[in-house]
C-alpha cells in the first residue's frame, strides 16, 4: 500500500496565547513545535497499516523550512519518505494548500491519503475533502477506526455517544483524529534512521493568481476572559471539610 | 437570499442549526432578502419562527442515510436555481463536512466556526481558531459566501412566525455522490453515565502520577454519582482511554462541578473545560493556571487530599 499522511507543524501552547505585535501570528519564541494531534495519529495509523499490509509511508508537509523537524519526527517513527512543500512562513489559505498538496498527489498515484480532521491553529475542516473531490476520491472524515479489507477500506467515526460504520472503495482520503490510535515515541534507533531516509524539498504549486473566492486573514484575537477570583478552600487534607461544604451547596452530596 | 443547510434526526431540528438559521436571520434582515433552508429526506415543523421563508427538501430514494457528499450535492443544487450569497450550516461535524463538500464542488472558499459576520461586497468574518482558544477576523471574498456557524455562541431566538412555502425537489445524484453512506451504526451504551454529561467530573493529569493513581478519581467519581476524565498527558501516557480526554482534541464537559487533580490549565486543556459551571483544582503548586482560574481551590498533594475526602464522604454515608 502506497500511503500519503499530511501533517502540519504546529506550536505547542501553554497556558495562554502570545500574539506577535502585527496581530497576525502567535508569538513562538519561547515555544516548542508539534505535529498537530490528529496527524499524529494518522503517521501512527499508516505505519501500523504498512507493517500490516507492505507498502510505503510518504508524510508531506506545507510550511517553513522549520517544518522538517516535524517531517524528521515522522520518519523516526516509521515513515519511510518525506516531501516538503516549501513556504517562507506566511499562511497558506485552505484552498491554496490543498491545491498545493493535490498537485503532489496527481503524480503519483496513493491508495491512501490520510489528513487530520482539522487542523489544530486553523481548525479550517475542509483541506482534505477538497484534495478528494479534486482527485475524484470517495472520503471519510473524522475517523477514531481504521481497518484494510482487500480493496475495501472500514472506517468508524463517533456520532450520538455511538458509531457510525463507513466503507469506501480504495483509493480514498481518510480524515482522522486523536484517539484513533495511541501514537508510539520515536527512540533513539528510530531517529538514527530516520537521518538517512530521503526528504524532498519541493516549490509548492501555487494555483494561478487572482483567485476571485478567498479567506484571507486580517488579525488574530485573543478572546477576553472572564476574570474570576478563585476561593482558596485550604491546604492539603486540611480543607476537606471546605470541599464537602461545596458539595453540599451544589446539592451533589 | 441566504440559505441555510438545517440538519434533523427523524422531524428533531438539531440546536445548532437554530442557533446559526439565528445568525443567518440577522444577516438576512440586513441585506434585506429572504431566508431560505434546506433539509435532507423529509420535512421540519417550526422553522417559520426562525424566519425561514421557504423549505427546500432533498428526496431521492437512496438517500437513506447520511452521505456527506451527496447532501452536498443537493445543496448545490439548490443554489443553482436560488443563487444564494450567503449559504451557512452549523460547525457541527456533519455542517462542517457538508459545507467543505460544497465549497470544493464550487471552488469556493469556506469559513468554518464562524462567530460574527459584517456584510458588504465582501464579509468581514469573525471566527473560532485553535478549538475555541483563538478568535480571528478574516475578510470573506467571493460569491457565494460559505461559512459554518461555531456552535453554542450564538443563542437560538425566535421571531414572529410567517408560513413557510414547502418545496420538495428529487436531487439529481452520481453513484459518485452516493460512494460514501453510513453503512451500519451502533447504538450508545446505556446506562453508563457519559463524560458529555455527567453532573460531576474528576478529571486527572500528570499530577497522577501513574495508571494505578486513578484509583481514587475513580472512587471520587463513584461516590458522586460522576464521570472520570483526564487531560492530554494523561491519555498520551496510556493511563487512560483517550475517550476520557477533555479538551482540544478531546471531549467538552459541561458539568455542575469539574474538579482538576494534578493539571495544570494549558489552553487546550481549558476549552475543554470552561463551560463547567464551577471548577475546583487541587494541586501542589498555587500558581498553575488550573488553580489561579478555577472558582475553588485545594493546595495540596491529591493523593492526600482525596483520600481524606473520599474517607469523609464514606463516614457520612455510613452515619445516615
Ligand atoms: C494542538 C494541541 C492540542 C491539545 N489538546 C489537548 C486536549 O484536548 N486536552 C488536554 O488536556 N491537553 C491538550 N493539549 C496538551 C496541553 O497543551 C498540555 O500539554 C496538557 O494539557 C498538560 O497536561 P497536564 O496538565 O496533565 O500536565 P502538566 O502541564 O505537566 O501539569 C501537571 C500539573 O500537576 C501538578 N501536580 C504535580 N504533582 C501533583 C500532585 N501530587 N498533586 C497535585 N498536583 C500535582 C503540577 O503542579 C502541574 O500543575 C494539546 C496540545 C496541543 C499542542
Ligand atoms: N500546511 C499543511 N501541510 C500539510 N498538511 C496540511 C497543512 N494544512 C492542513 N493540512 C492537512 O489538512 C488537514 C485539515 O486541515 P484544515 O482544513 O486546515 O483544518 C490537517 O489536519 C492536515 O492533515
Amino acid at each position: 500500500m502506497n500511503i500519503l499522511v499530511c501533517i502540519k507543524r504546529v506550536p505547542a501552547t501553554g497556558a495562554r496565547i502570545t500574539l506577535t505585535a502585527d496581530e497576525r501570528g502567535i508569538d513562538t519564541r519561547n515555544l516548542g513545535f508539534a505535529i498537530s494531534p490528529h496527524e499524529e495519529c494518522a503517521v501512527e495509523e499508516a505505519v501500523r497499516l504498512v507493517e500490516a499490509h507492505g507498502g510505503r509511508v510518504t508524510v508531506l508537509t506545507l510550511g517553513p523550512a522549520e517544518a522538517a523537524e516535524q517531517l524528521r519526527d515522522a520518519l523516526a517513527v516509521g515513515a519511510d519518505r518525506a516531501i516538503h512543500l516549501l513556504t517562507d512562513g506566511s499562511e497558506w489559505d485552505p484552498m491554496a494548500t490543498a491545491n498545493a498538496i493535490i498537485a503532489v498527489a496527481r503524480a503519483e498515484p496513493f491508495d491512501l491519503l490520510l489528513f487530520g480532521n482539522e487542523a489544530a491553529d486553523t481548525g479550517d475542516y475542509q483541506v482534505g475533502i477538497r484534495v478528494a473531490v479534486a482527485l475524484g476520491l470517495p472520503c471519510v472524515t473524522g475517523v477514531k477506526g481504521l481497518a484494510v479489507q482487500g480493496d475495501t477500506v472500514v472506517a468508524r467515526r463517533e456520532f450520538g455517544g455511538g458509531w457510525e460504520i463507513y466503507e469506501a472503495p480504495l483509493p480514498a482520503v481518510i480524515t482522522v483524529k486523536e484517539g484513533l490510535n495511541l501514537p508510539r515515541y520515536p527512540s533513539v534507533p528510530g531517529r538514527l534512521r530516520a537521518k538517512k531516509k530521503p526528504l524532498d524539498q519541493m516549490e509548492p504549486a501555487r494555483q494561478g493568481g487572482g483567485a476571485t473566492s478567498s479567506l484571507e486573514m486580517v488579525r488574530l484575537v485573543t478572546p477576553p476572559e472572564q476574570r474570576k477570583t478563585v476561593q482558596v478552600l485550604g491546604q492539603g487534607g486540611t480543607a476537606v471539610p471546605r470541599i464537602v461544604e461545596i458539595l453540599q451547596e451544589l446539592r451533589l452530596v | 437570499m441566504i440559505l441555510g443547510f438545517v440538519e434533523q434526526d427523524g422531524g428533531k431540528v438539531n440546536p445548532h442549526s437554530l442557533e446559526m438559521l439565528t445568525l443567518a436571520r440577522r444577516l438576512a434582515g440586513e441585506t434585506a432578502v429572504p431566508l431560505h433552508a434546506v433539509v435532507m429526506g423529509e420535512a421540519v415543523d417550526g422553522l417559520g419562527a426562525y424566519g425561514v421563508s421557504a423549505l427546500h427538501i432533498a428526496q431521492h430514494p437512496d438517500l437513506t442515510d447520511f452521505a456527506p457528499a451527496a447532501w452536498a450535492e443537493c445543496v448545490v443544487q439548490v443554489m443553482a436555481v436560488e443563487r444564494p450569497t450567503a449559504v451557512f450550516a452549523a460547525g457541527t461535524e456533519r455542517g462542517n463536512e457538508v459545507m467543505a463538500y460544497v465549497a470544493a464542488k464550487l471552488g469556493a472558499a469556506m469559513a468554518a466556526n464562524v462567530t460574527a459576520v459584517v456584510p458588504g461586497d465582501d464579509y468581514r468574518i469573525t471566527r473560532l481558531r485553535w478549538g475555541g482558544s483563538l478568535l480571528e477576523e478574516a475578510w470573506l471574498k467571493g460569491t457565494p459566501k460559505l461559512m459554518t456557524v461555531a456552535p453554542l455562541v450564538i443563542q437560538a431566538t425566535m421571531v414572529e412566525s410567517d408560513e413557510v412555502e414547502v418545496r420538495p425537489f428529487p436531487p439529481n445524484l452520481s453513484a459518485a455522490d452516493l460512494r460514501v453512506m453510513v453503512n451500519g451504526r451502533t447504538q450508545p451504551e446505556s446506562g453508563k453515565v457519559t463524560l458529555a454529561d455527567a453532573r460531576v467530573v474528576v478529571s486527572g493529569g500528570r499530577g497522577v502520577g501513574s495508571a494505578e493513581g486513578f484509583a481514587v478519581l475513580e472512587e471520587l467519581a463513584d461516590l458522586l454519582g460522576g464521570a472520570v476524565g483526564g487531560s492530554r498527558v494523561a491519555t498520551n501516557l496510556g493511563w487512560r482511554p483517550h475517550a476520557a480526554q477533555v479538551g482540544q482534541t478531546g471531549t467538552r464537559v459541561a458539568p455542575d462541578l469539574y474538579i482538576a487533580c494534578g493539571i495544570s490549565g494549558a489552553i487546550q486543556h481549558w476549552v475543554g473545560c470552561k463551560g463547567a459551571k464551577h471548577i475546583l483544582a487541587i494541586n501542589t503548586d498555587p500558581d498553575a493556571p488550573m488553580v489561579t482560574k478555577a472558582d475553588y481551590a485545594v493546595i495540596g498533594d491529591l493523593h492526600e487530599v482525596l483520600p481524606a475526602l473520599i474517607a469523609e464522604l464514606r463516614q457520612r454515608i455510613q452515619s445516615e
